[in-house]
């Protein structure tokens, strides 16, 4: 088990930003990045392109300090969420503790969302992870914008949460919905210690 | 002696910077729900860092949340003081008492704790107390606690057990937000660059921070004016270090860091992810709890899952647990060996300890080395070679089915006949039978062994040993029982090694001269037990089996037999076996010694001429007259009389 070392008294939770492209999972991690103090950040490693399409993922270290004798760490990443990146979103989702899916609540990019989730399903089936077991969180993203254009997270939860995992509405520009998305899943992943090492 | 909180000590007056933002968080977490989150927390930081006014607004905000609460502040030395005072008074009790209520206890400056293991140990005390009641402790230090001199480990442990959250000196942006707010409590308006300025001298604590302030306020109420940059530059770096500015770092300069005063989202978050680690955690060292509980329950020491607990081992957990009960299951069979082996050894402590495995090991190998098998059956006798007749048919398919079942048929077994009919035979030829099945451990001895064995054991003071040796054995073949007649230890030892090995199924085969009714000198306890299994009498040989044991005996010693010779010696009246056997030797002797061949002249001339004496029946009581030994060499043919006969009456048979 990544998660936790007994030896080392260490916690590292690796959380990965998935979705659609353009959906906003860069824009999550800056929000989050500008909030953290900075003693407690590392450097933030985004390799984006010239238009700021993420070319191959983000990558925001958190350390959180010593928490009841652990050491603990979060890393955050992104994922690129253009169809055509497919192998390294496979590689960022190595090893996973958790997973974030921000979705584009724009009504026109329903059926990316669903293309990304299905995508985020077999890649995590090729790591013989079920995704159903894996913590997960879902953001609508965009929640800003004009009502005619987006989806009420009402209705997304309709369209794509499935599982029935908690859902979160964002604007992760203003940074509304960003850090109860993250203590969301951070929850969830750290819930797991207890019942990993039952299995 | 008990302060009150200070009324200024709140969260809302605490200025938070990134030094102290998880010992907030984590302060924030314990007032709002005391007990459940961190227990104890433990603060610590340099002086004059805000431990104090943190802890007192833990106080204020939980009495807040819940106006119940009982909250009690104190110092160390308030502590030890009213500890002290109490026992001189011999009110210790009462001391202790006073603490009862109490639901989140604040204990500032724990450093004094240093080299005072009187004290600590009633801290020791007091905090489980209060751990276990599920009430908060609050400690603060200006040292982590395993840096605090001499202090006891289980203190450590405890205080580890909990949160351990640091502080350090705040920073630039922290220092300017703490000189603000302090400049407009006191109604203070000084120009921006002149806290500025004082922000930027790097001073090791907050008082230090606003003893500078004090005298910046002095000297600006004393010159009537608003004091400029340089004048405040001039007041204060004259005695102070050359300034160190330290520029905010800014990765991204379009976010800038957020305001003091906007919602801490990052503390949030922080406090999520360590409430919700301490409630894993502390499930995790619950479950390590119940293992220590449940094993200590069942007598074994749960040294190593403590240790687990108390972090003094760092290995994972769940492997020391299956070792644990790895090492449990290993000691449980070496106690149940030592059982078998030395009871009264079986109950030592070293069977409850894991840690004491290896001695455990140790103990159990000696026992087993010291401790040789009880005599087994001697392969010299084997149903192959008893020659079946009607004299003997019942005892010896009764022998063979035993054989086949033991403890399932006829337990126990008596064989009864009178000398050299067999009996001997028979029994090792069982016992050799039984000693084939895999682990089978077949004791198989004369009475008189028995009894020598016994005596020696007595002698020895190993009777433990003894009895072990015995009851162990998965079947006890005992030759010639009414030779233990009168020997009253032997025969309530032998009553009691019957019942064990009765109760577990195990074969007890016995032979006796006469049934077991007409014994004497044997306890009735026996007899009846005895008479509980089969009795299965062999008689004297008849014709047709003698007949068949001389045949055998001269095809062996002479190689053709002469049947007539054979017939000759057969209608000689002899009551056993052994009888048969010796005229067969008596004969084959006389032709040896005579030069001859046997024959039936011969035979005749041996038997019946001179130097025959006709046999007379000895007045002792006698044996089988065979000592077996356990290797299966049989040492001797020669009668062992154990009441010595009247000189007269003795008869010196052949010796082979």
């Amino acid at each position: 088990m990544s998660l936790v070392n007994f030896t080392t008294r260490e916690i590292t939770c690796k959380i990965v930003y998935y979705g659609p492209g353009r959906s906003g999972k860069t824009t999550n991690l800056h929000y989050i990045y500008g909030r953290v103090p900075d003693d407690r950040r590392g450097r933030m490693v985004s390799l984006a392109t010239h238009t700021d399409r993420t070319l191959f993922f983000d990558f925001l270290p958190l350390e959180l300090g010593t928490i009841s004798g652990f050491t603990t760490r979060f890393q955050l990443y992104t994922v690129p969420g253009q169809v055509y990146y497919n192998a390294t979103r496979k590689l960022v989702l190595q090893g996973a503790d958790g997973v974030v899916f921000v979705a584009d609540s724009q009504a026109r990019q329903l059926d990316e969302n669903i293309e990304s989730l299905q995508n985020l399903q077999v890649n995590l089936l090729e790591q013989g992870i079920d995704a159903r077991t894996i913590p997960t969180v879902l953001q609508y993203n965009k929640q800003d914008l004009p009502s005619d254009l987006i989806l009420t997270p009402a209705e997304l939860d309709e369209a794509i949460n499935f599982r029935s995992v908690p859902s979160f509405p964002a604007e992760a520009v203003g940074g509304t919905g960003v850090f109860e998305t993250l203590r969301a899943i951070s929850e969830r992943v750290l819930r797991r210690l207890s019942e990993e090492r039952e299995s | 002696m008990t302060v009150d909180l200070h009324p200024r000590f709140t969260f809302e007056a605490f200025v938070v910077g990134a030094s102290n933002r998880l010992a907030v968080a984590a302060a924030r977490t314990v007032a709002e729900s005391p007990g459940t989150a961190y227990n104890p927390l433990f603060i610590y930081s340099a002086s004059g860092l805000g431990k104090t006014h943190l802890m007192m607004a833990i106080g204020h905000l939980a009495t807040q949340v819940s106006p119940r609460t009982v909250v009690e502040y104190l110092t160390l030395e308030e502590f030890v003081e009213a500890y002290h005072a109490a026992v001189a008074a011999g009110q210790s009790e009462a001391f202790r008492n006073r603490f009862i209520g109490v639901d989140l206890l604040l204990l500032d400056d724990v450093q004094f704790l240093a080299d005072r293991r009187e004290t600590q140990a009633e801290l020791l005390r007091f905090v489980n107390t209060f751990l276990e009641a599920g009430r908060q402790v609050i400690l603060t230090c200006d040292r982590p606690p395993n840096e605090i001199a001499d202090l006891d480990e289980r203190l450590i442990s405890r205080f580890a057990g909990g949160l351990v959250v640091d502080m350090g000196a705040p920073e630039f942006e922290t220092r300017l937000a703490i000189l603000k707010r302090k400049a407009d409590e006191r109604g203070m308006v000084f120009q921006p660059a002149v806290l500025d300025a004082v922000a930027g001298i790097d001073v090791r604590s907050v008082r230090e921070l606003l003893g500078l302030l004090n005298r910046l306020i002095a000297f600006q109420a004393v010159n009537e004016g608003e004091i400029t940059p340089e004048a405040a530059h001039t007041l204060l770096f004259g005695e102070t270090a050359a300034p160190k500015r330290e520029a905010p770092e800014a990765e991204i300069p379009d976010q800038a860091p957020p305001a003091a005063a906007a919602p801490d989202e990052f503390a949030q978050f922080i406090s999520t992810v360590g409430s919700t680690l301490a409630q894993q955690l502390e499930a995790w060292r619950m479950r390590l709890r119940e293992a220590a509980v449940f094993w200590e329950g069942q007598g074994y020491r749960p040294r190593r899952i403590l240790a687990l607990l108390e972090g003094e081992e760092s290995v994972e957990s769940e492997s020391v647990l299956e070792t644990f009960e790895r090492d449990v299951d290993r000691l449980r069979e070496l106690e149940a060996e030592m059982v078998q082996l030395d009871t009264g050894r079986a109950g030592d402590a070293v069977f409850h300890d894991p840690d004491r495995l290896a001695e455990a090991e140790t103990m159990v190998r000696n026992a087993r080395d010291g401790l040789a098998p009880p005599p087994g059956p001697s392969a010299a006798w084997a149903f192959e070679d008893f020659i079946a007749a009607d004299s003997n048919k019942l005892a010896l398919k009764a022998a063979r089915t035993v054989a086949e079942k033991p403890g399932a048929l006829y337990n126990p077994l008596v064989l009864v006949g009178p000398t050299g009919v067999g009996k001997t035979h028979l029994l090792h030829a069982v016992g050799h039978a039984l000693s084939a099945a895999p682990g089978a451990l077949v004791a198989c001895l004369s009475a008189q062994d028995f009894l020598d064995d016994l005596v020696q054991a007595i002698e020895r003071e190993r009777m433990d040993a003894w009895r072990s040796r015995f009851r162990r054995a998965s079947a006890f073949l005992l030759d010639d029982l009414h030779l233990l007649a009168g020997k009253e230890r032997s025969q309530e030892e032998l009553f009691h090694l019957f019942n064990i090995l009765l109760e577990t199924d195990r074969q007890l085969v016995f032979t006796l001269n006469a049934p077991p009714k007409q014994l004497v000198g044997v306890d009735q306890r026996l007899i009846t037990r005895l008479e509980g299994g089969l009795v299965a009498p062999i008689a004297p040989p008849d014709r047709e089996l003698r007949l068949a044991v001389i045949v055998r005996e001269l095809a062996e010693r002479v190689g053709d037999v002469d049947d007539a010779l054979a017939a000759y010696l057969a209608d000689r009246p002899a009551e056993s076996l052994r009888s048969v056997q010796g005229l067969v030797q008596r004969v084959v002797s006389a032709a040896e010694s005579q030069n001859e061949s046997v024959s039936v002249s011969l035979a005749r001339e041996t038997l019946e001429g001179t130097g025959y004496a006709p046999r007379r029946a000895s007045t002792g009581m006698r044996t089988s007259g065979i000592v077996v030994s356990p290797s299966g060499g049989i040492r001797s043919r020669e009668k062992v009389v154990w009441t010595w006969p009247n000189p007269a009456d003795r008869v010196i048979e052949e010796v082979g």
